[in-house]
Order: structure tokens, then C-alpha cells, then sequence
């Protein structure tokens, strides 16, 4: 379970702080899949990085008890000099894995061929995604943090992808960050709406998702009309 | 999909005692920071000792050559190579760590790897390689007949040791308030500078009058540099020195690194 008690997260700007996240009060349970909406800023890579430890909150607690991963398939912490190889050594020595089985699973996913033999800076951004992608699914986590990952790589990766999470790993806890309604609606259970630093609940994602483009300002009417415009 | 469970579950992970983990993060941000560092053409990771011995190795040359530097029965190459090198330890850590946050701070989304483990990582790799450079030209120089062996092995190893926490501590505090003060940043180059002539890399402390050194010893790695100095060449030289008034430096140092260190980590914001 992870559970967010009362978790509030303030960035310095030259205006002063800025609030972007207040008081959230949010419990992951084991297995939940849990999609996050909202516009850009409104705070859900913030959640994102509080929840998998890379920042503290600035009130509140955070606890943990399930291992969560790293932001899926981020590239962040590739060092371009090192080579695709390097990398998935790198994360296995922090994890204090086996290399070997590894490397073998991520040369078959990510079907980088020689060129996991080469600097990461060589890489296209589709095959850095690929290298990411493969390297997280290498160390197995009760709860992966996904933030908009998807949009990555051919219909083929895609479709790989989505076995090696929502089939292989259906019993993990998800967090689902993602703009795009058929991704969301067929993965998740519950949804969080973030606006304004503040979160809202919703069971419904018809009804998550018509608030959601209200908050854009590309509205429907009603709800009829924008579950008819989805199809 | 390989299997966590059948050798090392992140379940047991998170089990391990927290020196296993450091000790492995730390390890393996070594060997990171050696690849990106010096990478695999050519000579690769020699170049991690061989830089410093070259510096010190052109530094040694120079003096030799104009033996004016100083005007004690010291030889000039146990004189060059104690203070280059020991130069070289307390001005390359803190060199290290100043900004050392900005260029690892995506690896924080490892929940394991933590700004302390960077720090130490960076040290440790400037503290082997000045030392290997240390080390390696004493037995060139020795075996051709340059430089006596030390009188007392163990006050130079336990000064080098003493000038290594030096360093350590420094650049713990340097590298932590660099992440709070960009001036830290841009002012520590001038300011090693500075004090480069003032720490006894090209005199020793009783060749300057009473008032000055007495000034000058306030620099604790001129301390530790006279006391291994002591230990290399003792008979040669009075030396002057208080190893209490830098151990104290040291702990201070060390603890006020440490906290900086921890600050860092709170304030991090990656955007």
C-alpha cells in the first residue's frame, strides 16, 4: 500500500513559491490501477516523482509499503557517452541483479541489435524509449509509475509493450499518467483529476474524463455528446 | 522476463542493510563516473592516475630545473612530489563536487541513490586516483634514485590520510553549498587558486618568518602537508604543525558537508 496523508509540495519561482501540489490525500492498494488526468502543470509528474521518492513532499507523509518503480521507460538517467549495455549494467548493479539473464531479455525486447554496443547518444529518441522501456521491465516492482510512456515506438513495440505490462504484470499496482481516453479507459479503475494543486476522485470515467475537458476549455456540452464524439 | 524471485527479489532489496546498499550504489556510481569520464578509446581509465602524475611529474621538472625554489638541503623531488600532490587532493575533490548534483540528478528517481552516495562516489574516484599517482611516482622516482624513502612510513601515510579527509570534508561543504549559492560555484576555481600558494606546495613552514607562518598554519592542509613532509624527510626540516587543530577542522568540515549534502537532497527539484 502507499498512502499520501495530507502531502503538499512547494517549488521555488522568482515570484516566491509556488504550491503546486496541497494537501493530497491519496491511498494506492496493491493492484490498483489508478489513472491520472489533467492539464500541463496541474501537477501529475509531481505526484509522479513524490510517490516514487526522487523528491520529499514539502508537508505531509509519505508512506510506502510496496516497492515502487522508477518513472517507466525514462530516459533521464541515460548518460549519453555510456553505451545502451553500460546503462542496463548500471541498473542492475544499484538493484544488485544478475546482469546476464537481463541483458538478455532487454537485447530480445528492445531489439536494439549492435547498437546496444553503442553511446546512448547515438540513439534515436525512439530508440532511447525502446533501451528504457526494456530496462524497466527488468527489475520486477509492486507498483509501476507510468508516465505517459505510450505514445513511443511502431504498433509492434507498442503491442509488445502492452503484453509485458497489462498482461505479464495484471497483479502490480499502476499509476497512469495519460492524456489519451482509450489508453486510460481500458487500463484503469479509479482516476484522479488534478487541477489547481488539488486532486479529485472519480470512480466513472466518463464522468472524469467530461470534467477533464472542461478544465481544458474544449468542453461538450454535455456528456452525451462527448461520449459520442470519443467513438 | 527474467525473474526477480528466483535470485535477488526487490522484495529482499529492500531488506538489505542499508551499508550493502551504499556500498553497491556507491560502487557502481564509480564505475559509471569512470566510463563517462574517460570512456573506453585508448588508454580509457589510466588516465584517471596518469593526468595527476603528469601534472606532478611537469611540476617536479620545472623546480628541478630551477633549484632557486628554495634553499634547504631538501631534495627537490620529495619536496615537489609531497606538495603537488597533496595540492592536487584537496583542490581536485571539491572540483569534483561542485555541481556534481546538476549532471546525476536524474539518477534520484532510483529511490537507492542518494546525493551522499554522488559525493562519496566522486571522492573516493579523486581520492584513488591522486593517491595511485602519489604512490606510483614515489617508487618511479626512488627506484631512480630521485628521492630517499620516507623515514617514517606511517606519519606519511597517516598525513596523507589526514589531508584525504581534508579534502573529503571540503568537498563536501564546497560541493553542498554550490548547489545553494551558484557563487560558490563560479568563486571556488579563484579562490583554489588563492590559496594554492599559500599551503606550502613550494616552501615549508619554517622558511617564512614567525608573524606569516604563524598566519599560514592556519590552512590545515599545510598542517597535514608538514607533518608528512615530517614523515618523508624529517631529519632534514623543522616542521611545523598542530594534527589536533586539523582533525578538528576535518570533523567540522565533515559534519557541515554531510548536512549540506542531506539539505541538497530535500531541496531537489527536477524539472
Amino acid at each position: 500500500m502507499i498512502k499520501l496523508t495530507n502531502v503538499s509540495k512547494d517549488y521555488p519561482t522568482k515570484a516566491g513559491w509556488r504550491r503546486v501540489l496541497s494537501n493530497i490525500d491519496l491511498t494506492i492498494n496493491p493492484g490498483e490501477r489508478v489513472g491520472i488526468l489533467g492539464r500541463n502543470g496541474a501537477g501529475k509528474s509531481t505526484l509522479i516523482r513524490l510517490i516514487s521518492g526522487a523528491e520529499p513532499p514539502t508537508l505531509g507523509t509519505i508512506e510506502r509499503n510496496m516497492s515502487v518503480s522508477w518513472p517507466l521507460a525514462f530516459t533521464g538517467g541515460f548518460h549519453g557517452t555510456l553505451t545502451g549495455a553500460d546503462n542496463v549494467r548500471f541498473v542492475c548493479r544499484i538493484y544488485g541483479v544478475d546482469f546476464e539473464p537481463r541483458f538478455q531479455f532487454v537485447r530480445e525486447f528492445s531489439d536494439l541489435g549492435i547498437y546496444l554496443n553503442e553511446p546512448v547518444a547515438t540513439y534515436s529518441s525512439g530508440m532511447r524509449a525502446r533501451l528504457a522501456f526494456a530496462i524497466s521491465m527488468t527489475i520486477d516492482f509492486d507498483c509501476y509509475l507510468i508516465d505517459e510512456v505510450m505514445a513511443v515506438g511502431d504498433e509492434r513495440f507498442r503491442e509488445r509493450c502492452r503484453v509485458e505490462l497489462f498482461e505479464k504484470r495484471k497483479d502490480k499496482a499502476m499509476l497512469i499518467v495519460s492524456h489519451s481516453h482509450r489508453y486510460l479507459k481500458g487500463n484503469c479503475d479509479r482516476f484522479l483529476l488534478f487541477r489547481d494543486g488539488t486532486v479529485e476522485e472519480h470512480k466513472d470515467f466518463e464522468e472524469v474524463y467530461f470534467r477533464y475537458k472542461a478544465s481544458l476549455g474544449e468542453g461538450f456540452a454535455t456528456k452525451e455528446q462527448m461520449v459520442a464524439a470519443m467513438q | 522476463m527474467p525473474s526477480n524471485k528466483s535470485n535477488v527479489s526487490t522484495g529482499a532489496l529492500l531488506r538489505d542493510s542499508s551499508w550493502t546498499v551504499n556500498r553497491r550504489v556507491v560502487g557502481a556510481l564509480l564505475l559509471r563516473e569512470l566510463l563517462t569520464r574517460y570512456g573506453r578509446n585508448n588508454i580509457g581509465f589510466l588516465w584517471l592516475f596518469i593526468e595527476p602524475m603528469l601534472f606532478t611529474l611537469a611540476i617536479t621538472i620545472v623546480w628541478s630545473a630551477f633549484r632557486s625554489v628554495h634553499s634547504s638541503s631538501i631534495p627537490i623531488v620529495a619536496f615537489a612530489l609531497t606538495g603537488y600532490s597533496s595540492l592536487l587532493m584537496w583542490r581536485n575533490m571539491p572540483g569534483r563536487c561542485v555541481g556534481a548534483l546538476k549532471s546525476n540528478m536524474s539518477l534520484l528517481f532510483h529511490r537507492q541513490v542518494t546525493v551522499i552516495d554522488i559525493y562519496t562516489a566522486r571522492i573516493l574516484l579523486e581520492f584513488m586516483a591522486t593517491s595511485t599517482s602519489f604512490v606510483v611516482l614515489g617508487i618511479v622516482f626512488y627506484s631512480m634514485e630521485w628521492l630517499p624513502a620516507p623515514e617514517d612510513p606511517l606519519q606519511v601515510l597517516a598525513g596523507w590520510v589526514l589531508l584525504g579527509w581534508f579534502g573529503a570534508g571540503l568537498a563536501l561543504t564546497i560541493g553542498g553549498l554550490s548547489e545553494k549559492f551558484d557563487l560558490v560555484a563560479k568563486l571556488w576555481p579563484p579562490m583554489s587558486y588563492f590559496l594554492m600558494p599559500l599551503s606550502g606546495v613550494a616552501y615549508i613552514a619554517d622558511a617564512l618568518p614567525q608573524n606569516a607562518r604563524e598566519i599560514a598554519l592556519y590552512l590545515p592542509m599545510f598542517n597535514a602537508l608538514e607533518y608528512l613532509r615530517e614523515g618523508w624527510f624529517g631529519s632534514l626540516m623543522t616542521a611545523h604543525y598542530d594534527v589536533g587543530y586539523v582533525a578538528a577542522v576535518n570533523a567540522v568540515l565533515t559534519f557541515a558537508g554531510l548536512s549540506l549534502a542531506r539539505q541538497a537532497q530535500l531541496d531537489t527539484s527536477e524539472e
